[in-house]
């Protein structure tokens, strides 16, 4: 809001230098970023082999991840187990592959349903306008200022935790912002020539909607899916860590983490760090690939 | 101004009410009527019946919704039946100690990222800029509990240099009486918020280095040290202020977080507790303030900022 105000002055100026502009520019975006476009290709890598391993692992490396052997707990990393065994006697890689399994589900998932939700929310917003918008736009301000965690939380307490139960909680309460982005590009897409032109040939709403408008804004959607993915896998990860994500026999990275911290004072670090440190890369990962779409999205744009 | 500060004091007022809808609706229907966990398992029917009577639980859900209102602006936040104390009570015993947790926290986080992100600005696309974002990426990428875990794995397991718990005293100013054992909770609870600002901080800082007035003052040769300090951090901090009201809800959530791991007796463990209690009067209240401190945080981060850039229109 503040950009707006000023940048309307230099607009005559700058005309006269457009050509220069649109070097300058093309410059800056190349360069706007310190590690240009190889951000995305570490975030695919990344996201590729953590998908990798928590989904082919196990039928490369099986473990038996079902009998509870109390004489095979804590167990330093060694040859047999690469990553040692936890206080279940359970080998602590093939745990990651099932915990890494059911966190990118959950988180995958609940950004589908944020997204959709999101989407069309957006998409009749945008398309209503009026004071319909506005109330549901004003709804939308409403949710943003009630505190996520601490809904989702009281919400998840209430239910049996699954995989599913706890993607469509957080699905439910994260549409928020897809709503705010897909409604934004209604609102300029809808005075565009091609939806006049449909308008005018007498296209109903729907049609509108599901032809034109959200196909058109699609953009957006995929760039904001990623870094809903990101921060889906982060919460789920708190709720789990908090101790109300999934429960025995299922497992998360959070709850394994927490599990873990049990044993801290005893030096296990094999159940703290690993785990740990493979909810931050896929967590990196899903933002740089985020972080190197919108660049994308926005090069195109500018040009 | 008058207009603009009236304007948004309304919409402000109508999102709080609508939060406070939305919250008590949703806990009513996550607790419905308390009788039975009240009175316990072997309460005959009719005396919890008569519990929920006497209490109003048995009343229309807006009813009871315009009740509970009319006790918030009188000041009475209910009654807690498990720990049979009063809310208000509750959460004020509670609320000093996160509140010098949080804003040390955020003062710390400040202090680091706005020199950091300016530092990265001035030396764009140069090494240590690329290395400063990259460990900025990770940082944001590290979910607050893992960072607080390690912080104590190697702070007080490896090395024992720091406890591993917080302070347990009751005072709100543990922060002086016993810094030692606040260190770790302020780091970690600093450090998530240090990644956010200092990009942000970077790529306004950014705008502002390519601005005429900047060049304006290299041509006039005033020295490198005076255009960053008089011109570059002034006038690039000011998306941080938004910025930073914008960021209470994650301050909130953060709380809770490390107030959990570090064993905290602030807001946030109380909230963690009530959830195992479902003690749902508590976590009414205290999910409503968080609302309510939102709505507050985005406002005055406005009107701070169309205090400070007059070059804002106030429409």
């Amino acid at each position: 809001m503040s950009a707006g105000a000023d940048s309307g002055q230099v607009v005559g100026a700058a005309e006269v230098l457009a050509g220069r502009r649109r070097v300058e520019l093309l410059r800056r975006l190349r360069t706007g970023s310190p590690f240009g476009g190889t951000i995305g290709l570490v975030g695919v890598v990344l996201a590729l082999a953590i998908v990798a391993v928590c989904f082919l692992g196990p039928l490369i490396y099986s473990t038996n991840q079902v009998d509870v052997d109390p004489l095979k707990a804590f167990l330093p990393p060694s040859g047999e187990h690469p990553l040692g065994t936890d206080s279940q006697g359970f080998d602590v890689l093939g745990r990651l592959m099932e915990g890494g399994r059911a966190s990118l589900q959950i988180g995958v998932f609940a950004a589908l349903v944020a997204t959709v939700i999101g989407t069309l929310y957006g998409a009749t917003a945008g398309l209503a306008g009026g004071i319909v918008d506005a109330v549901m736009m004003r709804f939308v301000d409403v949710m943003m200022s009630v505190p996520f965690l601490f809904v989702v939380l009281i919400v998840s307490t209430k239910f049996n935790s699954s995989a599913w139960s706890l993607s469509l909680i957080l699905g439910l309460f994260s549409w928020l912002i897809p709503a705010r982005l897909v409604r934004a590009e209604v609102l300029s897409l809808k005075t565009r020539d091609y939806v006049l032109a449909a308008r005018s040939m007498g296209a109903s709403g729907p049609s509108l909607v599901f032809r034109h408008l959200i196909p058109n804004s699609l953009g957006v959607v995929v760039v904001n899916i990623t870094f809903q993915v990101a921060d889906a896998i982060l919460a789920v990860a708190t709720l789990g860590f908090l101790g109300f994500g999934l429960s025995y026999p299922h497992t998360d990275w959070g709850g394994q983490l927490s599990a873990g911290v049990n044993y801290l004072l005893s030096g296990y670090w094999w159940l703290i760090y690993p785990v740990g440190l493979c909810l931050v890369a896929v967590v990196l990962a899903f933002n740089l690939i985020g972080e190197a779409l919108r660049d994308t999205l926005d090069r195109r744009r500018t040009l | 101004m008058a207009r603009y500060l009236a304007r948004r004091l309304a919409t402000s007022l109508v999102v709080v009410i609508g939060i406070s809808i939305v919250v008590f609706l949703l806990l009513n229907a996550m607790s419905g009527a308390p009788g039975r966990s009240v009175l316990g398992p072997s309460a005959s029917p009719e005396a919890v019946d008569a519990f929920n009577h006497k209490e109003g639980f048995d009343r229309p859900v807006v009813v009871q919704y315009l009740s509970y209102v009319q006790g918030l602006v009188q000041g009475d936040l209910g009654r807690s039946y498990k720990l049979n104390q009063d809310v208000g009570e509750l959460l004020a015993q509670n609320a000093g100690r996160s509140a010098m947790l949080s804003l040390a926290a955020l003062l710390l986080a400040l202090a680091v990222a706005v020199p950091l992100g300016i530092y990265q600005a001035r030396r764009r696309n140069r090494r240590s800029d690329s290395a400063i974002t990259a460990a900025t990426f990770m940082l944001y990428a590290s979910p607050q509990f893992f960072l607080a875990v390690v912080a104590i794995e190697i702070f007080s397991v490896q090395l024992q240099l720091l406890p591993a718990q917080a302070s347990q005293s009751r005072s709100a100013f543990v922060i002086f009486t016993d810094p030692r054992a606040m260190l770790l909770p302020i780091l970690t609870l600093a450090a998530a918020n240090i990644a956010i600002f200092a990009r942000y901080q970077r790529s306004a800082a950014l705008d502002q280095l390519g601005q005429d007035y900047i060049k304006v003052a290299r041509a006039k040769g005033v020295s490198e040290r005076k255009i960053v300090r008089s011109h570059l951090l002034r006038n690039s901090s000011l998306p941080l202020i938004t910025l930073v009201g914008v960021s209470v809800p994650a301050l909130l959530a953060g709380n809770l977080v490390i107030e959990s791991v570090f064993n905290y007796p602030g807001l946030g463990l109380l909230f963690i507790n009530s959830l195992a209690r479902e003690d749902y009067p508590v976590l009414l209240a205290y999910t409503l303030i968080g609302g309510v401190l939102t709505v507050l945080g985005n406002l005055i981060g406005d009107l701070l900022v169309a205090i400070v850039d007059p070059r804002i229109e106030l429409s």
